[in-house]
């Protein structure tokens, strides 16, 4: 039961049908992949590899064009399994509900029991340090916080797997380093699954005990990176040797890529 | 008050005042209008003795039926064409163009095929309001954010409860500007078709105490019907207003 | 960036649209008269023979030109009121903060109701269509005129000053250009209103023009002169609204 995977792609290629004018797009694959149950995986790569989709297709939200995807033994067809959070680029904070009740949405639909909503909302917000903004709207509240609640929301449902996508993109340097020794504490606290996907090189390297990297589109894994963290770290494992290694092998592979796409997009000019 | 207001209020009794003036000098003669200070008594005269009850039921009652309707109508069939791309695209040189075609052109039409009773009035209303909904509908479910969708697809909400629980409350405040819009159209409307050609309502009484010179009844009637507007606006607009502040927008 | 190509294929697939909903509408039209009959409706091929036939008839042009005439008076004071105003109040800014609500407190009223003040003032002549219909179109123009203003960058007039330009170049050359594509928005607008206003006042206590043409049809229950007359009239305002609207958006992407 352990060594079943708790995430299995196999042979897994996404194509985007061609619409009105635009040719078809060979986004993803073909793409193999295993998640261990509780592993936190991160995924890095050139703009435009097709990342998202690959978060998108083990979410369930977008359909594989061939392959397959299982969650848990059970293979995703069309819809978000039960089980799965997810946590976007953009801000998904429901700007007509106040934060309380923008992290209790999706309790409430779940229909649980009004205490127990409760309880859960009340440590939600002391983790996420949004006490005093409780009763605040997301428009009164910066962008760091926002993801906050997005991620306070995704949290309550105590999910097994989940999936971020660049979840601390539009914060600066100082909040992005905090937000993710939050997330370890909190991966460690829940023992889910975490894929992450993100662009910034150190932050793959300092967060994840495995690291993807993949090609230029269509992208495909082309290199797995362990790197073999305790389980209980946070940003100062910076200043271990083992990280610097990490990181140039991680940029080593990742250049390459990033020049194909950028050659790619020169000669589309 | 805020200063902007207390301006306003002044620049009101200043035109108030100026007019008293010119009807209490004769420059205005009692024809044309009395002194508003009378017209404010033939007002409180007017609603007292209870004689126009029957044309206000007649005309807010026949507004509300115009309104709801365009409501009903207007917000079902934007988000039925929300999904349908090419017959959108076919409809919305309609949508454009629409307000620019006079559409009480088609009142004596109406006439003629519904005789003259409350139909025709109703659906001027109907027809001045629904694309209004219609349009403001369309803008507020193009903004909801795909971002919003996903997340509502990741809490495993279905068709209904995604619409009822994200789409709605999202473009909420926009549907807001549409029902503002429908509020002024119907009530044009239907006062606007009751004035030209009518048996009952405010438009009619305005016309009838018009040909027969009879500025006692005439004018404090304007005036009801002005403050009846004001006040709906004045109210949704208001609402409008809060929805927005709490997005911090606007 | 739109190619020439790509935005000859929208336009021609906006031409493909507009001309599938004439048809579809003209079918609707049809479809209803086959279901209600002729003692409500008239066909769209007998509104259209009618229609040409008026066209034809000696006693209708003193009507057309009389509400042309209305109509064409309205909106030029409409456009001298509006413009003046709508300036006024966007370079006085509190003015143009104190009284911009109400003029769109205005714009909302059942103006009808206000008519029959038009008419005591001015008579049962021409004048109060004109006034009324003035009334109708001067709002818009004030309003867009006022934001057109309002909006112009401060940078615009700085570089007025740098190029040591006098006032009236000033807003010969920068102003009256930048604040161009609002202020063609509110005469668009305008246009429409002044017409509605018009023919408005005209089904009211007129003896002449296209109105009182219509509201006669009711008591010959005429079905189809007043259908014969709303298509022509539906036709003008859509044909010159669209015109506008594309000048409009030409004006627009051009900032």
């Amino acid at each position: 039961m352990a060594d079943t995977p708790h995430v299995t792609l196999r042979g897994v290629r996404k194509v985007f049908a061609a619409q009105g004018g635009t040719p078809p797009v060979d986004a993803l694959g073909p793409v193999d992949l295993d998640l261990a149950r509780g592993e936190f995986f991160a995924v890095v790569g050139p703009s435009g590899c097709g990342k998202s989709t690959l978060l998108e297709v083990i979410a369930g939200l977008t359909p594989v064009t061939e392959g397959s995807v299982a969650f848990e033994g059970k293979a995703i067809v069309g819809e978000v399994p039960d089980g799965v959070g997810v946590v976007f680029q953009e801000d998904a904070s429901l700007p007509w509900l106040d934060v309380s009740d923008n992290i209790a949405f999706g309790l409430r639909h779940a229909g649980l029991a009004a205490a127990e909503r409760d309880r859960r909302v009340r440590r939600a917000l002391e983790l996420m340090g949004l006490v005093d903004f409780a009763r605040s709207y997301p428009a009164q509240l910066s962008g760091g916080m926002r993801q906050r609640v997005c991620i306070a929301r995704t949290l309550v449902m105590e999910p097994r797997l989940i999936l971020l996508d660049e979840p601390f993109g539009a914060l600066d340097q100082q909040t992005r380093l905090l937000m993710g020794d939050e997330l370890l504490r909190l991966w460690r606290q829940t023992g889910a699954t975490v894929f992450l996907i993100t662009h910034a090189l150190d932050e793959a390297a300092m967060l994840a005990d495995r690291i993807g990297v993949m090609s230029a589109r269509p992208g495909r894994l082309i290199d797995a990176v362990e790197t073999g963290w305790p389980r209980d770290r946070d940003s100062r494992i910076v200043e271990r040797p083992e990280f610097g290694a990490v990181t140039a092998r991680l940029w080593k592979t990742l250049r390459e890529e990033s020049l194909k796409t950028l050659g790619a997009q020169l000669r589309a000019t | 008050m805020t200063r902007l207001n207390l301006y306003r209020l002044l620049v009101i009794l200043a035109a108030i005042g100026t007019l008293e003036g010119l009807c209490l000098a004769g420059a205005i003669d009692r024809i044309t209008m009395q002194p508003p200070h009378e017209i404010a008594r033939d007002f409180v005269r007017l609603l007292a003795s209870g004689r126009m009850n029957g044309a206000i039921r007649k005309t807010l009652g026949n507004s509300a039926i115009a309104f709801a309707m365009a409501l009903a109508a207007g917000i079902s069939f934007a988000a039925l064409l929300h999904g349908m791309r090419a017959l959108r695209a076919t409809l919305d040189p309609l949508f454009a163009t629409y307000y620019a075609v006079p559409v009480f052109a088609f009142y004596p039409f109406l006439i003629v095929v519904f005789g003259l009773g409350d139909v025709p009035q109703v659906l001027i209303g109907f027809m001045l309001a629904v694309v209004a909904v219609i349009v403001n509908t369309l803008n507020g479910l193009d903004r909801v954010p795909r971002v919003l969708v996903k997340a509502a697809r990741v809490h495993r909400l279905g068709r209904l409860r995604m619409a009822t629980s994200i789409t709605l409350p999202f473009a909420a405040p926009y549907i807001l500007t549409g029902v503002k819009l429908a509020v002024a159209y119907a009530l044009i409307g239907v006062v606007g078709s009751e004035f030209i050609m009518s048996r009952g309502g405010l438009g009619y009484e305005i016309s009838f105490a018009y040909t027969n010179f009879e500025n006692a009844t005439m004018y404090p009637l304007i005036v009801l019907i002005l403050v009846i507007s004001i006040a709906l606006n004045a109210l949704l607009t208001g609402w409008e207003k809060r929805l927005l502040a709490r997005r911090g927008q606007r | 960036m739109t190619t020439s190509v790509e935005e000859r294929r929208q336009r021609w697939q906006a031409v493909r649209h507009a001309l599938l909903l004439i048809v579809g509408l003209v079918l609707a039209w049809q479809a209803l008269y086959l279901w209600v009959g002729d003692i409500a409706l008239a066909s769209p091929l007998e509104t259209v023979r009618y229609a040409a036939r008026l066209l034809t008839t000696d006693t209708f042009y003193p009507h057309l030109r009389d509400t042309m005439l209305a109509f064409a008076a309205g909106y030029a004071l409409a456009v001298v009121l509006g413009l003046s105003i709508g300036f006024w109040l966007g370079f006085h800014r509190l003015s143009g903060e104190v009284l911009e609500p109400m003029v769109v407190a205005v714009y909302s009223l059942p103006k009808v109701t206000l008519y029959p003040i038009l008419l005591l003032a001015f008579g049962l002549g021409i004048s109060a269509k004109i006034a009324f219909g003035t009334l109708h179109g001067v709002i818009p123009i004030i309003l867009f005129t006022l934001a057109a203003v309002r909006n112009i960058k401060p940078i615009l007039l700085k570089t007025g000053r740098a190029l040591k330009l006098t006032p009236l170049q000033t807003v010969r050359t920068i102003l009256f250009p930048a604040a161009l594509p609002e202020i063609f928005t509110g005469l668009r607008v305008g246009f429409s209103l002044t017409l509605i206003g018009t023919l408005l006042a005209e089904m009211f206590a007129s003896q002449r023009g296209l109105g009182f043409l219509l509201m006669n049809g009711i008591g010959l229950h005429n079905v189809e002169l007043i259908m014969a007359i709303t298509l022509m009239i539906v036709a003008f305002a859509a044909t010159v609204s669209t015109v506008l609207l594309h000048i409009d958006h030409r004006l627009h992407r051009r900032v």
